[in-house]
Protein backbone atom coordinates (compact mmCIF):
# COMPACT_ATOMS: atom_id res chain seq x y z
CA UNK A 1 0.00 0.00 0.00
CA UNK A 2 2.63 2.65 0.91
CA UNK A 3 4.70 1.38 -1.79
CA UNK A 4 2.18 1.85 -4.40
CA UNK A 5 1.19 5.57 -2.88
CA UNK A 6 5.29 6.02 -2.69
CA UNK A 7 5.09 5.27 -6.41
CA UNK A 8 2.29 7.04 -7.45
CA UNK A 9 3.71 10.49 -5.59
CA UNK A 10 7.13 9.99 -7.32
CA UNK A 11 6.11 9.06 -10.66
CA UNK A 12 5.93 13.31 -11.67
CA UNK A 13 9.30 13.60 -10.23
CA UNK A 14 10.33 11.20 -13.05
CA UNK A 15 9.01 13.17 -15.86
CA UNK A 16 10.42 16.49 -14.08
CA UNK A 17 14.08 14.68 -14.52
CA UNK A 18 13.27 13.70 -18.19
CA UNK A 19 11.74 17.37 -19.11
CA UNK A 20 14.86 18.92 -16.92
CA UNK A 21 17.02 18.32 -19.47
CA UNK A 22 18.51 20.96 -21.51
CA UNK A 23 19.66 21.35 -25.26
CA UNK A 24 22.85 23.35 -24.12
CA UNK A 25 26.36 23.01 -25.40
CA UNK A 26 29.20 23.21 -22.91
CA UNK A 27 29.83 26.82 -22.54
CA UNK A 28 32.72 27.53 -19.76
CA UNK A 29 32.66 30.38 -17.90
CA UNK A 30 35.50 32.48 -16.21
CA UNK A 31 33.09 33.97 -12.93
CA UNK A 32 29.95 31.84 -11.85
CA UNK A 33 28.23 34.97 -11.16
CA UNK A 34 27.94 35.24 -15.24
CA UNK A 35 27.16 31.38 -15.05
CA UNK A 36 24.48 31.91 -13.36
CA UNK A 37 23.34 35.09 -15.36
CA UNK A 38 23.86 32.95 -18.50
CA UNK A 39 21.57 30.10 -17.19
CA UNK A 40 18.72 32.58 -15.48
CA UNK A 41 18.46 34.24 -19.18
CA UNK A 42 18.36 30.96 -21.41
CA UNK A 43 15.32 29.99 -19.47
CA UNK A 44 13.40 33.27 -19.25
CA UNK A 45 14.31 34.13 -23.64
CA UNK A 46 11.38 32.66 -25.33
CA UNK A 47 12.45 30.87 -29.10
CA UNK A 48 10.63 32.88 -31.62
CA UNK A 49 10.68 29.94 -33.78
CA UNK A 50 9.15 26.96 -31.50
CA UNK A 51 7.59 29.66 -29.64
CA UNK A 52 6.53 27.86 -26.56
CA UNK A 53 9.93 27.05 -25.49
CA UNK A 54 13.13 28.84 -23.90
CA UNK A 55 16.06 28.78 -25.70
CA UNK A 56 17.49 26.59 -22.82
CA UNK A 57 14.96 24.07 -24.02
CA UNK A 58 15.27 24.29 -27.91
CA UNK A 59 17.36 22.67 -30.03
CA UNK A 60 16.26 25.25 -33.28
CA UNK A 61 19.14 26.93 -35.30
CA UNK A 62 17.98 30.01 -33.76
CA UNK A 63 17.95 29.07 -30.74
CA UNK A 64 21.55 28.07 -30.71
CA UNK A 65 22.32 31.37 -32.44
CA UNK A 66 20.48 33.49 -29.34
CA UNK A 67 22.47 30.99 -26.73
CA UNK A 68 25.83 32.07 -28.66
CA UNK A 69 24.89 35.60 -27.79
CA UNK A 70 23.62 35.66 -24.84
CA UNK A 71 27.10 34.04 -23.79
CA UNK A 72 29.06 36.00 -25.71
CA UNK A 73 27.53 39.12 -24.28
CA UNK A 74 27.46 37.82 -20.69
CA UNK A 75 31.19 37.37 -21.07
CA UNK A 76 31.76 40.75 -22.36
CA UNK A 77 30.39 42.01 -18.76
CA UNK A 78 26.85 42.84 -20.43
CA UNK A 79 24.31 43.48 -17.86
CA UNK A 80 21.00 41.27 -17.50
CA UNK A 81 19.39 43.97 -18.71
CA UNK A 82 21.24 45.26 -21.52
CA UNK A 83 20.81 41.53 -22.73
CA UNK A 84 17.08 41.57 -22.68
CA UNK A 85 17.26 44.98 -24.63
CA UNK A 86 18.88 43.70 -27.44
CA UNK A 87 17.10 40.97 -27.69
CA UNK A 88 13.97 42.71 -27.24
CA UNK A 89 15.07 45.72 -30.24
CA UNK A 90 15.38 42.82 -32.16
CA UNK A 91 12.36 40.36 -31.54
CA UNK A 92 10.15 42.75 -29.35
CA UNK A 93 8.83 42.04 -26.39
CA UNK A 94 7.67 38.17 -27.59
CA UNK A 95 11.64 37.35 -27.09
CA UNK A 96 10.86 37.38 -22.88
CA UNK A 97 8.73 35.47 -20.82
CA UNK A 98 8.17 38.48 -18.26
CA UNK A 99 5.82 40.96 -20.31
CA UNK A 100 6.39 44.67 -19.49
CA UNK A 101 3.62 46.24 -17.48
CA UNK A 102 2.26 48.53 -20.45
CA UNK A 103 -1.33 49.93 -21.07
CA UNK A 104 -1.98 46.71 -23.61
CA UNK A 105 -0.59 44.43 -21.02
CA UNK A 106 -2.09 45.65 -18.15
CA UNK A 107 -4.80 43.21 -18.00
CA UNK A 108 -2.31 40.05 -17.96
CA UNK A 109 -0.79 41.53 -14.68
CA UNK A 110 -4.11 42.69 -12.62
CA UNK A 111 -6.60 39.77 -14.18
CA UNK A 112 -5.33 37.56 -11.53
CA UNK A 113 -5.83 39.70 -8.85
CA UNK A 114 -9.41 40.55 -10.14
CA UNK A 115 -10.50 37.41 -10.14
CA UNK A 116 -9.19 37.06 -6.35
CA UNK A 117 -10.58 40.09 -5.40
CA UNK A 118 -14.35 39.61 -7.71
CA UNK A 119 -14.38 35.93 -5.64
CA UNK A 120 -13.67 37.44 -1.89
CA UNK A 121 -16.46 40.37 -2.63
CA UNK A 122 -18.35 37.46 -4.12
CA UNK A 123 -18.10 35.16 -0.31
CA UNK A 124 -18.11 38.11 1.51
CA UNK A 125 -21.73 39.43 0.06
CA UNK A 126 -22.89 35.64 0.18
CA UNK A 127 -21.95 35.73 3.59
CA UNK A 128 -23.54 39.41 5.13
CA UNK A 129 -26.78 38.28 3.80
CA UNK A 130 -29.11 38.32 6.26
CA UNK A 131 -29.62 35.09 8.01
CA UNK A 132 -33.04 32.79 7.61
CA UNK A 133 -35.60 33.88 9.46
CA UNK A 134 -36.34 32.55 12.73
CA UNK A 135 -39.20 29.88 13.29
CA UNK A 136 -42.33 30.88 15.08
CA UNK A 137 -43.48 28.94 17.67
CA UNK A 138 -45.80 27.35 16.17
CA UNK A 139 -43.57 25.98 13.70
CA UNK A 140 -40.45 24.92 17.10
CA UNK A 141 -43.20 22.85 18.00
CA UNK A 142 -44.06 20.96 14.52
CA UNK A 143 -40.45 20.69 13.65
CA UNK A 144 -40.11 19.16 17.36
CA UNK A 145 -42.81 16.73 17.08
CA UNK A 146 -41.22 15.83 13.68
CA UNK A 147 -38.03 14.93 14.65
CA UNK A 148 -39.72 12.98 17.73
CA UNK A 149 -41.71 10.88 15.93
CA UNK A 150 -40.56 7.38 16.00
CA UNK A 151 -40.22 5.58 12.75
CA UNK A 152 -43.04 3.31 11.56
CA UNK A 153 -42.67 -0.01 12.27
CA UNK A 154 -43.07 -2.20 9.43
CA UNK B 1 -36.60 43.61 -7.96
CA UNK B 2 -34.82 44.16 -11.39
CA UNK B 3 -32.59 41.46 -11.91
CA UNK B 4 -30.65 43.07 -15.06
CA UNK B 5 -27.32 42.39 -12.86
CA UNK B 6 -27.97 38.83 -13.57
CA UNK B 7 -26.65 39.52 -17.12
CA UNK B 8 -23.16 41.04 -16.03
CA UNK B 9 -21.50 37.63 -16.34
CA UNK B 10 -23.00 36.75 -19.69
CA UNK B 11 -21.78 40.32 -21.23
CA UNK B 12 -18.60 39.66 -19.25
CA UNK B 13 -18.64 36.32 -20.91
CA UNK B 14 -19.40 37.05 -24.48
CA UNK B 15 -16.92 39.83 -24.23
CA UNK B 16 -14.37 37.44 -22.91
CA UNK B 17 -15.37 34.64 -25.78
CA UNK B 18 -15.14 37.38 -28.93
CA UNK B 19 -11.74 38.29 -27.81
CA UNK B 20 -10.29 35.01 -27.20
CA UNK B 21 -12.35 34.28 -30.45
CA UNK B 22 -10.48 36.99 -32.54
CA UNK B 23 -6.82 34.95 -31.31
CA UNK B 24 -7.78 31.26 -33.00
CA UNK B 25 -8.17 32.70 -36.05
CA UNK B 26 -4.59 35.08 -35.88
CA UNK B 27 -1.59 33.55 -37.10
CA UNK B 28 0.79 33.04 -33.91
CA UNK B 29 3.73 32.54 -36.50
CA UNK B 30 3.43 35.89 -37.46
CA UNK B 31 5.60 38.21 -34.95
CA UNK B 32 5.28 41.82 -35.38
CA UNK B 33 8.21 43.31 -36.10
CA UNK B 34 9.86 45.86 -33.80
CA UNK B 35 11.54 46.72 -36.95
CA UNK B 36 9.24 48.51 -38.97
CA UNK B 37 10.33 52.19 -38.86
CA UNK B 38 13.69 51.81 -38.16
CA UNK B 39 17.01 51.46 -40.20
CA UNK B 40 18.17 48.49 -41.65
CA UNK B 41 20.90 47.78 -38.56
CA UNK B 42 24.61 48.71 -39.99
CA UNK B 43 26.65 45.97 -41.42
CA UNK B 44 29.46 44.34 -42.91
CA UNK B 45 28.76 41.79 -45.31
CA UNK B 46 30.78 39.99 -48.25
CA UNK B 47 29.25 39.13 -51.29
CA UNK B 48 28.08 35.43 -52.14
CA UNK B 49 29.50 35.23 -55.32
CA UNK B 50 32.92 37.13 -54.32
CA UNK B 51 33.87 37.14 -51.31
CA UNK B 52 36.43 39.47 -51.29
CA UNK B 53 33.66 42.27 -51.75
CA UNK B 54 31.99 44.07 -49.14
CA UNK B 55 28.68 45.72 -48.45
CA UNK B 56 27.65 47.65 -45.63
CA UNK B 57 24.11 49.55 -45.21
CA UNK B 58 24.24 51.95 -47.95
CA UNK B 59 24.20 49.13 -50.14
CA UNK B 60 19.81 49.36 -49.16
CA UNK B 61 19.77 53.06 -49.11
CA UNK B 62 20.39 54.61 -52.55
CA UNK B 63 17.24 56.47 -53.10
CA UNK B 64 15.00 53.53 -54.46
CA UNK B 65 12.63 51.45 -52.71
CA UNK B 66 14.27 47.85 -52.66
CA UNK B 67 13.28 43.94 -51.49
CA UNK B 68 15.66 42.57 -48.57
CA UNK B 69 14.89 38.79 -49.10
CA UNK B 70 15.93 36.45 -46.77
CA UNK B 71 16.30 32.97 -48.20
CA UNK B 72 18.55 29.63 -48.08
CA UNK B 73 18.14 26.16 -49.85
CA UNK B 74 17.11 24.19 -46.89
CA UNK B 75 14.43 25.87 -47.01
CA UNK B 76 11.34 24.63 -49.01
CA UNK B 77 9.38 27.71 -48.80
CA UNK B 78 11.90 29.51 -50.69
CA UNK B 79 12.34 27.08 -53.59
CA UNK B 80 8.23 27.97 -54.06
CA UNK B 81 8.75 31.33 -53.86
CA UNK B 82 11.87 31.71 -56.48
CA UNK B 83 10.30 31.75 -59.45
CA UNK B 84 7.84 34.56 -58.07
CA UNK B 85 10.94 36.40 -57.78
CA UNK B 86 12.25 35.70 -60.41
CA UNK B 87 9.39 37.37 -62.55
CA UNK B 88 9.29 40.26 -59.97
CA UNK B 89 12.95 40.96 -61.14
CA UNK B 90 12.18 41.18 -64.93
CA UNK B 91 9.23 43.23 -63.88
CA UNK B 92 12.44 45.52 -62.84
CA UNK B 93 11.83 45.49 -58.99
CA UNK B 94 15.07 45.24 -57.18
CA UNK B 95 15.69 42.46 -54.72
CA UNK B 96 18.05 41.81 -52.69
CA UNK B 97 19.19 38.79 -51.20
CA UNK B 98 20.51 37.72 -47.97
CA UNK B 99 21.39 33.71 -47.98
CA UNK B 100 20.71 33.20 -44.62
CA UNK B 101 22.98 30.12 -42.18
CA UNK B 102 23.58 28.27 -45.51
CA UNK B 103 26.33 26.81 -47.42
CA UNK B 104 28.37 29.01 -50.67
CA UNK B 105 28.05 26.15 -53.00
CA UNK B 106 24.79 25.03 -52.35
CA UNK B 107 23.69 28.82 -52.61
CA UNK B 108 25.54 29.20 -55.89
CA UNK B 109 24.33 26.33 -57.33
CA UNK B 110 20.92 27.05 -56.13
CA UNK B 111 20.75 30.33 -58.06
CA UNK B 112 22.66 29.22 -61.12
CA UNK B 113 19.99 26.81 -61.72
CA UNK B 114 16.90 28.38 -60.46
CA UNK B 115 17.92 31.96 -62.23
CA UNK B 116 19.22 34.88 -60.00
CA UNK B 117 16.35 37.73 -59.02
CA UNK B 118 19.13 39.57 -57.08
CA UNK B 119 20.48 42.68 -58.10
CA UNK B 120 22.90 41.56 -55.26
CA UNK B 121 23.20 38.49 -52.56
CA UNK B 122 24.61 39.25 -48.91
CA UNK B 123 26.71 36.16 -47.58
CA UNK B 124 25.10 35.32 -43.72
CA UNK B 125 26.29 32.13 -43.01
CA UNK B 126 26.17 32.49 -39.31
CA UNK B 127 22.53 34.46 -39.32
CA UNK B 128 24.22 37.31 -37.55
CA UNK B 129 22.72 39.79 -39.63
CA UNK B 130 19.42 37.66 -39.64
CA UNK B 131 19.96 37.99 -35.41
CA UNK B 132 20.06 42.03 -35.93
CA UNK B 133 16.55 41.82 -38.55
CA UNK B 134 15.00 40.04 -36.21
CA UNK B 135 14.61 37.30 -38.67
CA UNK B 136 13.63 33.66 -36.91
CA UNK B 137 12.99 31.78 -40.46
CA UNK B 138 13.27 31.73 -43.88
CA UNK B 139 11.66 33.14 -46.00
CA UNK B 140 11.46 36.56 -44.92
CA UNK B 141 10.84 39.70 -46.82
CA UNK B 142 11.73 43.36 -45.73
CA UNK B 143 10.24 46.37 -48.04
CA UNK B 144 13.36 49.15 -47.36
CA UNK B 145 12.45 52.72 -48.66
CA UNK B 146 14.82 54.51 -50.61
CA UNK B 147 16.79 56.15 -46.78
CA UNK B 148 17.27 52.59 -46.06
CA UNK B 149 14.30 52.57 -43.36
CA UNK B 150 12.47 49.33 -42.87
CA UNK B 151 8.56 49.61 -44.02
CA UNK B 152 7.29 46.03 -44.07
CA UNK B 153 8.09 43.07 -43.14
CA UNK B 154 6.61 39.51 -44.57
CA UNK B 155 7.28 36.05 -43.34
CA UNK B 156 6.83 33.46 -45.55
CA UNK B 157 6.65 32.89 -49.16
CA UNK B 158 5.80 36.08 -51.63
CA UNK B 159 3.01 35.16 -54.31
CA UNK B 160 0.96 36.89 -56.37
CA UNK B 161 -1.25 37.29 -53.68
CA UNK B 162 0.95 39.26 -51.63
CA UNK B 163 2.69 40.90 -53.83
CA UNK B 164 -0.73 42.95 -55.36
CA UNK B 165 -2.42 42.54 -52.37
CA UNK B 166 0.51 44.06 -49.53
CA UNK B 167 3.84 44.85 -51.07
CA UNK B 168 3.07 46.60 -54.61
CA UNK B 169 0.80 48.74 -53.37
CA UNK B 170 3.29 49.99 -50.62
CA UNK B 171 6.36 49.64 -52.73
CA UNK B 172 4.74 52.13 -55.61
CA UNK B 173 4.17 54.03 -52.74
CA UNK B 174 7.51 54.73 -51.98
CA UNK B 175 8.95 55.12 -55.48
CA UNK B 176 10.52 58.59 -55.66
Amino acid sequence: MIRKLLFILLLPAAFLSMTAHCAVDAYTFDDPAKEAQFNQLIKELRCPKCQNQDIADSDAELAKDLREKVYEMTQAGKSRQEIIRYMKARYGDFIHYQPPVRMDTIILWLAPVMVLVGGLIFIFVRASRDPAVALSEEEKKRLRRLLDEKEPRP
Amino acid sequence: MKKWWLLVPLALFLALASFLLRGLFSDPRTLDSVLVGKPVPAFTMVDLFEPAKHYDAALLADGKPVLLNVWATWCPTCYAEHQYLNSLAREGVRIVGLNYKDERDKAMAWLSKLGNPYAVTLFDPDGMLGLDLGVYGAPETFLIDGQGIIRYRHVGDVNERVWNETLKPLYNGLKP
